[in-house]
């Protein structure tokens, strides 16, 4: 393995593995509360860290992560004040944090690494000993903070009203995710980069959202999702010789091209093969009822009748009426004026 | 100090004046709703109803006069006090329960119970169970593990009203639970109110309909143009007639919502504001 040969490299795949795993932890919340770029923003805001850490001579991370907290608490604020709608504040965030950014790092004195491109995009090489150990806490206290709020998370993104009207706190709870969030950008900054980040964040969520059916699967699988992309980008950054991040993001997006393409084709096939059952089953010798031999199965709202093994569930059209298949464990693929009997 | 030994009452509003931003909607309203009292707010959209719905939630400002709930009062658009955390069940006016990301009933259901919680403890054996028996009392007892998205727009309905009571509260508050539901839901809704009802739960009811709730809800207030002007027995006479304000011709369904049958048909001129 001589990819693993290389000080730089280890430590780069250790940071991939950490982001891999966090951004879509926090990122599934923000899907879910329809804030998809909010990631983006902080990633904007983080620059002016950046150069702030530049321009003084310390840890870019430290102040990257200093910079994108407070944005983060501060756009909360104006979002709960009201007043400005969050879209805006979200704006002056964005452009406000990336100008700051370019002027201050503008002003940095000449022969100073101030690789622009390496912070907004990721590069495999970057990684210091002391940024892996900083990711490393910023990671723990994220996916420690998800387990033991997440229900929490989950109730104040779903439904926000809801969530004030019976009394929780629901400022106290965006912070936090906005923080999160904030963390999660930091701990990016160096693989991924600031401008990708929120890709990482809600593409294995997207992925994970067209494959399970509860929030808590769907978290794990973005988790997973995430880690497996991120890993398997950056190693291949190293072969290409490509940019992490970009190379990243793209097999994120491919893995969910061919995902939305897997499930579209599932679908169809199981459309088809509901039709080609309806045929069959047109030429029903009986309407099932009561006392017609099959066992009646409660199945939600509806009554199925077990038909040798598989489940009938009467379907009455204008054209009369034919027995769409329920399984007894997947959920009924039945869609309402498609496959209809002719 | 010897005042009459009456129960506290649960909704207690004293001139009170509710609205957004600066802007007063329900102006001057005096209210005083007591322990398993059965209340529908009437009116016509835009008469403030909901406004006095949401400030009692503290959903909308209290501008003015007084406005408390179990005791204590409302804030401006704050924090519960403690002292009503977990004891005020909302069901919100919203047709459907789909976010971007899926869930299933239990997971939605299981939010009624974090009031309870405080900030950190998980969901014991009893919440989960005041789970299941939420979604049983709205009939959903076998859809526990699907997706909402699976479910149609009457059940979705019903989901959120399991939410509701899985938080045992001791006031529900509902906002419009039957408008855009179909039949059957609209029955199974009136038979678990009857049931919360007798539990001695507070019901306070948003609507424009009271027909399909009319064995349940006893009083009535209406608001009109912001003001109480009744209030008093429900009359059958109160079944205002007005036109549906969740039949917008621009409304989008959500993905996977699909109406189970309208039951409601729509008048003319439905563009009227509503949500105030």
């Amino acid at each position: 393995m001589d990819i693993l040969d290389y000080d730089f490299m280890q430590r780069a795949l250790l940071a991939s593995l950490m982001v891999g795993l966090v951004a879509p932890a926090v990122g599934v919340f923000l899907v879910q509360r329809r804030l998809s770029l909010l990631g983006d923003g902080l990633g904007h805001v983080a620059l002016t860290g950046v150069a702030v850490g530049v321009l003084t001579a310390t840890s870019p991370v430290w102040t990257a992560l200093v910079a994108a907290v407070l944005g983060a608490v501060l756009i909360e604020l104006v979002r709960a004040r009201g007043r400005t709608s969050g879209d805006v504040a979200l704006a002056v965030l964005f452009y406000g944090g990336i100008a700051g950014g370019v002027v201050l790092l503008s002003l940095a004195p000449r022969g100073q690494a101030t690789n622009l491109d390496s912070y907004l995009f990721g590069a495999i090489t970057t990684t210091s000993t002391e940024d892996v150990a900083v990711f490393a806490g910023i990671a723990l206290v994220v996916l420690a903070t998800v387990a033991l709020l997440g229900h929490r998370l989950y109730a104040v993104s779903d439904d926000e009203e809801y969530a004030r009207a019976v009394g929780l706190p629901v400022l106290a709870l965006n912070v936090v995710l906005a923080a999160l969030v904030a963390a999660t950008v930091v701990l990016s900054m160096r693989v991924v980069g600031l401008l990708l980040i929120s890709a990482l964040m809600i593409v294995p969520s997207a992925i994970a959202q067209l494959l399970a059916r509860s929030f808590r699967t769907t978290l794990a699988l973005a988790c997973v999702v995430g880690l497996v992309v991120s890993v398997a980008g950056t190693t291949t950054s190293f072969y290409a010789g490509t940019p992490s991040g970009g190379t990243i993001v793209l097999l994120a997006i491919a893995l969910f091209l061919l995902v939305t393409t897997g499930v579209t084709v599932r679908d169809a096939t199981a459309r088809r093969r509901h039709r080609r059952r309806t045929d069959v089953h047109d030429a029903h010798p009986h309407e099932h009822g009561e006392g017609c031999g099959h066992q009646p199965v409660f199945h939600g709202d509806h009554v199925d009748y077990d038909h040798d093994g598989h489940l009938h569930a009467p379907h009455l059209t204008g054209t009369g009426i034919h027995y769409d298949e329920h399984g007894s464990d997947a959920a009924p693929v039945h869609r309402p004026g498609k496959g209809a009997a002719r | 100090m010897n005042r009459p030994a009456t129960a506290p009452a649960v909704i207690h509003l004293r001139d009170a004046t509710i609205g957004y931003g600066d802007v007063p909607i329900v102006r001057g309203a005096d209210l005083t709703v007591g322990p398993g009292e059965a209340v529908a707010v009437l009116g016509s959209n835009g008469s403030g109803k909901t406004t006095l719905a949401r400030g009692l939630l503290g959903l909308a400002a209290v501008l003015g006069g007084d406005v408390e709930l179990l005791g204590a009062p409302v804030g401006r658009l704050s924090h519960r006090p403690p002292a009503q955390r977990g004891r005020v069940g909302y069901v919100p006016q919203r047709h459907s329960v789909t976010g971007a990301v899926p869930a299933t009933v239990r997971e939605v259901v299981g939010v009624g119970r974090l009031a309870h919680l405080g900030l950190f403890r998980r969901l014991g054996a009893a919440d989960r169970a005041a789970v299941t028996d939420a979604v049983a009392a709205v009939g959903l007892a076998d859809r526990l593990d699907d997706p909402v998205a699976a479910l149609s727009g009457g059940q979705q309905r019903r989901v959120l009203v399991a939410r509701a009571l899985a938080a045992e509260p001791e006031l529900l508050i509902m906002d419009e639970p039957t408008a855009g539901v179909d039949a059957a839901s609209q029955e199974a809704l009136a038979g678990v109110l009857a049931r919360v009802s007798s539990g001695g739960t507070t019901l306070v009811v948003v609507t424009h309909e009271t027909a399909p709730l009319a064995g349940v809800l006893t009083r009535a207030v209406v608001v009109d143009h912001g003001r109480i002007s009744y209030d008093g027995p429900l009359l059958p006479g109160h079944t205002l007639d007005e036109p549906d304000p969740h039949h917008h011709p621009h409304d989008t369904a959500p993905r996977g919502y699909r109406m189970d049958q309208p039951t409601v048909t729509t008048r003319r001129g439905g563009s009227a504001e509503q949500g105030r």
